[in-house]
């Protein structure tokens, strides 16, 4: 069980509130990611569920029960964190066996687990190394197996793939989610990375400053960002805003089109602009659009490979059902 | 990471570290061939190397005019006394510099290093006066007392370092994985910051072992340590090189042999914070 649920909980550092009333439950067994701009406040909020650092006001609930006044051991959650900290005097083995030390299991359910975990993991080889003689992947794999072995409520992590090469992030973001979907246990995961957040998460809690913009599956929040901060951090490349003359012919303030939401066409269509980068993937085509008399730049990204060069005058349509609508004050218009 | 260093800058830097290497250790050297030379060899002109008559009775003199096992005693309690205690404020002091900093931790710190730079000889006077005073002149009181406070300093900014490098991440993981205050002391601070310990000890004991304007104007016989042994022959009967000689190689003899067996944690200890 690990239904975690916040009522009205704040944090302050000295004068400055860097967490403003804040409402939030996490029901059991979800995926939630925390996702927002550095310094927005995500990882205080996961530290405020740990216990790592205390509530200014509110309360925290683990289960129903307050937990607010808990110290971090007794909250029954486990924690993953960005610089792995595994104890570097310790073997793999006794990393891993740490909390289930901690929580007096016997010897040989200890032995099994960690077996278990070392089997799940790719660890099985290493259990008797120090973590500095291990990658960074085998760490945060040790880091994870030490999560799994104590049988939490939830886990909690902390920005843990931003230390990996991007090739390794993919292949631990998969192995993360396997977890998630095998142990049916809550997990939050806090990242300033939108594609981590929208490939991994049930539900997506976007940050700024300290304020919960949305919350939401990751299609709700692609399909209907509730205003243009979230609009524009969910999705990449980043949406295109237009404001002005063009905006106000569809009713709004500003109005944002996704770039793989445009069609493009050499002869013809509803705005026109020149082509600046072109970005060639093999599978998709962004070209970067100047002069068009909406925007400084407005993004496209085309299917497969178009042929269209530096300096070509190409034709964009939007496409009319995908047309995002804000009013001045950046909430979406329905 | 590696560099690409030509054969010959290397043989410059290898001649270069043998010869600094040998000029720190010539002292030594020299100090321990005279201690067996005879009084005439050790001020011939000039002076004789390797080929003399090699005698031991020096050593004989040395043992027989004073009691070399009384200072030797002195001296262990004196650097070893005042490293324990020494320890025992700094640990905590420094504990809580590293882990719990206030505003004016770093003010702190400088300010107890910046009492190194007042000449010792400034509160000479004090403290003699103190000691009078309180009756405790060339005591071990007085002196562990005094030797305490002259490496304290030293003491928590050593340590001070040492527990800064202890990654609070890891204490917060010790937290979440369900340690309490004792367990997370006992099995994850503890094995972190014994070798920061251990290398901050050794070096205070070879400071307090060698400290000698404290320890000779403090004591007298009492608790006088090696320090007061080997000023003993440097002039009441003139100079007698050869005796000199060998009462120093006495007295720095045992320091020497514990600085070899913990050389690894002594260069930790003071390299520590300089190479990451």
């Amino acid at each position: 069980m690990g239904q975690i649920t916040l009522e009205k909980v704040t944090k302050s550092f000295s004068d400055v509130q860097v967490i403003p009333p804040l409402d939030l439950t996490i029901e059991d067994g979800e995926f939630a990611v925390f996702v927002g701009p550095s310094g927005c406040g995500k990882s205080t909020l996961l530290r405020l569920i740990a216990g790592l650092e205390d509530t200014s006001s509110g309360h925290i609930r683990i289960d129903g029960k307050d937990a607010t006044d808990l110290p971090p051991a007794k909250r029954g959650l486990a924690m993953v964190f960005q610089s792995y900290a595994l104890y570097p005097h310790m073997s793999v083995r006794k990393n891993i066996a740490f909390p289930m030390k901690m929580a007096g299991i016997a010897q040989d359910e200890q032995e099994r687990r960690i077996q278990q975990a070392a089997a799940a993991l790719n660890l099985t080889d290493y259990l008797d190394r120090r973590p500095g003689q291990l990658s960074g992947g085998q760490r945060q794999r040790v880091a994870i197996g030490r999560a799994i072995v104590r049988e939490p409520d939830a886990f909690l992590f902390d920005e843990p793939l931003s230390n990996l090469d991007a090739a390794l992030r993919v292949g631990m973001r998969l192995e993360i989610s396997e977890l998630h979907s095998r142990l049916k246990t809550t997990m939050i995961y806090v990242t300033h990375d939108q594609v981590e957040a929208m490939t991994m998460a049930d539900k997506i809690v976007v940050l700024r400053a300290g304020h919960i913009e949305q919350v939401g599956s990751p299609l709700d929040l692609y399909r209907t960002p509730r205003n243009l901060f979230v609009a524009g951090f969910i999705g990449s490349p980043k949406m295109n805003f237009i404001e002005g003359e063009m905006a106000g012919r569809h009713g709004a303030h500003t109005i944002g089109v996704r770039p793989e939401h445009i069609d493009v066409a050499e002869g013809k269509g509803e705005w026109s602009g020149v082509v600046g980068v072109a970005e060639h993937l093999g599978s998709d085509t962004f070209f970067h659009i100047h002069q068009t008399g909406l925007a400084e730049t407005i993004t496209v990204r085309a299917p497969g490979e178009v042929s269209f060069r530096h300096g070509d005058t190409i034709h964009l349509t939007p496409r009319p059902d995908q047309i995002h609508r804000f009013d001045d004050k950046g909430l979406r218009l329905e | 990471m590696a560099r690409a260093v030509s054969t010959r800058k290397r043989a410059i830097y290898t001649v270069i570290a043998w010869t600094i290497g040998l000029l720190i250790f010539f002292p030594i050297l020299w100090i321990f061939l005279t201690s067996f030379k005879t009084e005439a060899d050790a001020i011939a002109d000039p002076p004789l190397f390797f080929f003399f008559d090699w005698t031991t009775e020096n050593y004989g003199i040395v043992q027989e005019r004073s009691n070399y096992l009384r200072f030797l005693y002195n001296s262990i309690i004196i650097s070893v006394g005042s490293t324990i205690l020494g320890l025992l404020i700094a640990v905590p002091a420094a504990w809580s510099m590293a882990f719990v900093p206030g505003k004016r931790t770093k003010d702190i710190l400088l300010w107890m290093l910046s009492t190194k730079m007042l000449p010792a000889v400034g509160v000479l006077y004090p403290i003699v006066l103190i000691a009078r005073s309180l009756n405790i002149y060339d005591t071990y009181v007085l002196l562990i007392g005094v030797l305490t406070l002259i490496n304290l300093p030293i003491i928590v900014w050593m340590l001070y370092t040492y527990f800064k490098e202890i990654p609070v991440d890891i204490l917060e993981a010790a937290r979440m994985d369900g340690a309490s205050l004792r367990n997370e002391i006992l099995y994850v601070l503890t094995p972190m910051a014994l070798p920061g310990i251990a290398s901050t000890m050794l070096l205070n004991i070879i400071l307090a072992w060698n400290e000698a304007f404290w320890t000779l104007t403090l004591t007298t016989v009492d608790a006088a340590p090696l320090t007061a042994f080997i000023a003993s022959y440097s002039s009441p009967e003139g100079l007698f090189y050869a005796k000199l000689s060998a009462a120093s190689t006495m007295a720095i003899a045992p320091i020497l042999v514990m600085g070899w067996f913990s050389q690894k944690q002594l260069v930790r200890g003071l390299t520590f914070g300089a190479v990451k």
